[in-house]
Formats: structure tokens, C-alpha cells, sequence
């Protein structure tokens, strides 16, 4: 199994390890819900080394990647990112990315650990001869810092112009003599910054970080905290088989151009089973692979990833469900062989409050 | 190699739970300890550890029948759902109800406020095979 950087570190800080796409990752440290609430209330730190980066650069890059890509990507103007998926042909998705445009030839995707290798492969076969292609991801340390008290440290250890970094836009500023890649996203909804940078400055900022205040948090918090924004986890919300416009993810998927997979993601649109939220009525949570029934008995659907949800004090789910049977407020039952839940179909995100698009100003 | 931020867990629990020797201990990290006609059930402290954060208990309904070995209630933490096993056959006759509205007593407190249930008319001889203290502190660690 692989180890990233940080793997020496997260034993000193006494972490729970397990295996994670191919890596042996963090779960948690002091505990899972402690590191959430860290997240909502403080600033934490994630190690994201295990996911994929790869640099797409030419004068054909652009055109390339419109037909890999389901967003738009020639409108992305350079200092800004996008997510959006690699769909097959089938319209399923192959992986979810965010793609980097850190210049009008040159741009730079960000994808999961697990499908990095066969993401690249992907890539690599419908780009042009001439479009050059690099996978950065074992020289690439990424740090995720989040939370609303990000920014502060931020700015106390880079540089103040990340205060006016907007929602998914990005800039390069220097640490420690030498420039980082930093965007201001993220995966728990609160305020918050990716940064990427090599592996020895990638320990230093983890260390001044924490003597700044932010504490590790693992990927056990990571799950539940996105599970709250209702965010896709992929392997659960999104795979092969599952038609990416059923996840309702329309903002990262054109409605007008051409890419692999357009034309069964445009007919799938209104049809099939979407993702959809479901309040449980206790702590009780429901598991992937749950059953969801109305209330008259008949299966509706099923669930892709469920938990108690530590900010909203109630178990959360998501579920594939009937598009006709997800209006909101209807009540659902959930459950296996051994246990029935009350739900109702709920909008996400489910957990409203969180600071990411607040105004940076008001947190510095 | 580079240098992390300090070379202790930065979360050391001031006190490590001692295993405590008046009671008795399952292979499914349940303790038992005998209360006159009764046998008061709870989780270990390396039970709940392994759990993580407890997040829901659904406790058994009284004067329900159980038997030994097999799943009377469930537990869960924020990742997973587990059983917890009865130590004897018998008939529940009292539950922890603070367990309804703070789980997480289990976590702070697993061999005192947060014992979970206890047994009336047990079958003595089923808790022959449990562990003391000793015992059960070296499957512990046998496990890991």
C-alpha cells in the first residue's frame, strides 16, 4: 500500500489508519465528530497527497478537453477552476474532476486517488498527439485547509492577496521562496483552500499551520462534512453505470457542446432515478445499500451513502430515487431486512449555514 | 526526514481505562458484572474505542428474551452499525435509559454511567467461559 508524505506525521498525531484508494490514509484523529466540528467552527487540515494531478498543456488543450470533459471549459477564464466529470460513452461517469486553467494553453486536473491511473490512460487516449500530458501526482503535495478560521492563516503565512480569491477561483503566491498553487475550494462547504506545492514545504505549512491553530482532521470528518453539503463521493454517488446527468449535478455538465458521453447524459435527463437528500427522523442512520419505499410500500429507490450528521444532530442520507417520488417534504421509509427508518425527501445541501462563499473580509 | 510538529499524540487521554477486575468479559467486548439476581451488561473500553464516536444506541425493550451469543441490540457510530451480543440467556429487566439522549457516554465512561442493560433469570453457567480481567486484556492484545 502506498504512503503519502504526511504518513510519518499522522503517526506522531496518533491517527487511525486504513487503506483509502490505494493509500494508507488518515480516518481520524481525536475522533470524527470532534474534527467536524473543528471544520464548522475553527480551521483543519487535510491530507489530500493521495489524489491524481495532471498537466494538460498546447495549443489544442483547450479543444481536447472540451470533448473530455462534461463542463465548459473554453469560457474558463485563467485564475479559475470548474468541476465536472469524465463521462464514457454511455454518459457514466469515469471519474469527477475539478480542471485548473492556469493559462490559455496550459491547464491543470485535479481526480481521485483510486481512478488516477485510468483516468490519465482515459485522458491521454483522446488528446491530441500534439497537446502535451504529464501526471504529476507523485512530485504533487496537496493540502486541503478549511474552515472559517482558514483564511486568517492564510494570510498569516502566504500572502494577503488570498483574501481576494472568489469561490473557485485560484492564484499562485510564494512560501518559502518559491511559489504554491492555491484555490479557494474545497470539499466540507465551510471557507476554505486547496493548496499544492512540493513535499518538503508541504510538511512545513502542515506544521506552522497547526502552531497556528488548525488541527488534523481525517477522512472519517471529510465524509461526514460533505455528506452535509450533499457533495458526490465517487464510488457512491458516481460510477461507470450511473448516467451522470442523474446526479443532478447540472452546473458541471454543458447543455450545448459536443463531449463523450453528451448524448446519453442529454437523453437520460428527465428520466430514471436522481440523487436526491433524505432527512432521517433520529440519529438512526441509514447505509449505502439501504431501500427506500414511499409510504404505500413500493421500493422507490436506494441509498448511496448515509450517516448521523454531527452539525445537524440527525442522520442524513443520499439516495437514488424514482424522479417522479422526489418531491420534497414527501415522507420515505428507508432501511434493510432488519430496520425500517422514517425519512422525508429533503433539498440539499442539508446542513445550510456553511461559510465557503461567504465574503472572505468578514473572516480575516 | 522532515520534521513533524511534535512527537506525541497531540490528544493523549490524561488517564488511560483501566480494565476493571470486579466483573467479566466476552470474545465480543461486552463486560458482565453479576448484581444479586441480576447481570448488568455493558460495552469495553476497547469496544468503544474501536467503534469510534457512538452516535446511536437502540437499546432492548424490557422483558425481552434473549439468548446467549446472539445480537440484542444495536450500536452505532458515525461509520458503521455493530450488534451487541447478550453474555447470557435470560430476560432483560432494566436498560440505560440516559444512553437515548447521550450515546456518547459510552465513549467517556463505558464501565461506569454507561452500562446498557442487565439480565434477570441468566443461566449462571453461561458465564463460566468469560474472561477476567487479565484474561481479557490479553485477547485484547492478541487481537491487535
Amino acid at each position: 500500500m502506498k504512503k503519502t508524505i504526511f504518513y510519518d506525521t499522522h503517526i506522531k498525531l496518533g491517527a487511525k489508519m486504513a487503506p483509502f484508494g490505494g493509500y494508507d490514509m488518515p480516518i481520524q484523529y481525536e475522533g470524527i465528530i470532534a474534527e467536524h466540528r473543528y471544520t464548522r467552527t475553527a480551521a483543519t487540515l487535510f491530507d489530500t497527497c493521495h489524489m491524481g494531478e495532471f498537466l494538460i498543456e498546447g495549443a489544442q488543450a483547450c479543444t481536447d478537453l472540451e470533448t473530455i470533459v462534461s463542463c465548459d471549459v473554453s469560457v474558463l477564464q485563467p485564475g479559475k477552476c470548474k468541476y465536472g466529470f469524465l463521462c464514457n460513452p454511455e454518459g457514466g461517469v469515469i471519474d469527477d474532476l475539478i480542471i485548473y486553467r492556469l493559462s490559455p494553453e496550459s491547464f491543470f486536473l485535479v481526480v481521485n486517488a483510486s481512478t488516477a491511473d485510468a483516468d490519465f490512460s482515459w485522458i491521454s487516449g483522446h488528446l491530441s498527439a500534439a497537446t502535451s500530458r504529464r501526471n504529476l501526482s507523485q512530485e504533487t503535495a496537496k493540502i486541503d485547509l478549511q474552515g472559517p478560521h482558514s483564511a486568517k492563516i492564510a494570510c498569516m503565512l502566504l500572502n494577503k492577496t488570498i483574501t481576494e480569491l472568489s469561490y473557485y477561483s485560484f492564484t499562485h503566491v510564494p512560501y518559502k521562496a518559491a511559489p504554491l498553487l492555491i484555490s479557494r475550494t474545497g470539499y466540507t462547504g465551510e471557507l476554505g483552500f486547496e493548496l499544492y506545492l512540493d513535499a518538503p514545504r508541504a510538511l512545513t505549512f502542515w506544521n506552522e499551520a497547526m502552531e497556528l491553530g488548525a488541527k488534523p482532521a481525517g477522512l472519517g470528518a471529510r465524509d461526514t462534512l460533505r455528506l452535509e453539503m450533499g457533495f458526490p463521493l465517487y464510488g457512491h454517488e458516481l460510477d461507470e453505470n450511473r448516467n451522470a446527468a442523474e446526479s443532478t449535478f447540472t452546473q458541471a455538465i454543458s447543455t450545448t457542446k459536443t463531449f463523450i458521453g453528451s448524448t446519453a447524459v442529454r437523453k437520460n435527463h428527465v428520466t430514471g432515478h436522481m440523487l436526491t437528500g433524505i432527512r432521517l427522523m433520529g440519529r438512526r442512520a441509514a447505509r449505502a445499500g439501504d431501500a427506500v419505499f414511499d409510504k404505500d410500500g413500493s421500493l422507490i429507490g436506494a441509498v448511496t451513502s448515509g450517516s448521523f450528521a454531527p452539525t445537524l444532530g440527525y442522520a442524513v442520507a443520499l439516495a437514488y430515487v424514482a424522479s417522479e417520488k422526489r418531491q420534497p417534504d414527501t415522507a420515505v421509509l428507508v432501511g434493510s431486512d432488519r430496520y425500517r427508518l422514517d425519512g422525508t425527501i429533503t433539498t440539499i445541501p442539508f446542513f445550510k449555514n456553511a461559510t465557503a462563499r461567504k465574503k472572505i473580509a468578514d473572516y480575516v | 526526514m522532515y520534521e513533524a510538529v511534535s512527537s506525541k499524540p497531540f490528544f493523549v487521554r490524561e488517564r488511560p481505562i483501566m480494565t476493571p477486575n470486579d466483573r467479566k468479559f466476552t470474545k465480543t467486548h461486552e463486560w458482565v458484572k453479576t448484581e444479586g439476581a441480576e447481570i448488568c451488561v455493558g460495552l469495553t473500553a476497547y469496544a468503544q474505542e474501536s467503534l469510534g464516536d457512538v452516535t446511536f444506541i437502540e437499546l432492548p425493550s424490557l422483558g425481552k428474551k434473549v439468548t446467549r451469543g446472539k445480537g440484542c441490540c444495536v450500536i452505532e457510530s458515525v461509520k458503521a452499525a455493530s450488534d451487541i451480543y447478550a453474555p447470557s440467556s435470560g430476560e432483560i429487566s432494566s436498560v440505560n435509559k440516559a444512553l437515548d439522549g447521550k450515546p456518547e457516554l459510552i465513549n467517556t465512561d463505558p464501565y461506569g454511567v454507561a452500562w446498557v442493560f442487565k439480565i434477570k433469570d441468566y443461566a449462571a453457567s453461561d458465564l463460566d467461559a468469560l474472561m477476567d480481567a487479565a484474561a481479557y486484556d490479553a485477547f485484547v492484545e492478541s487481537q491487535q
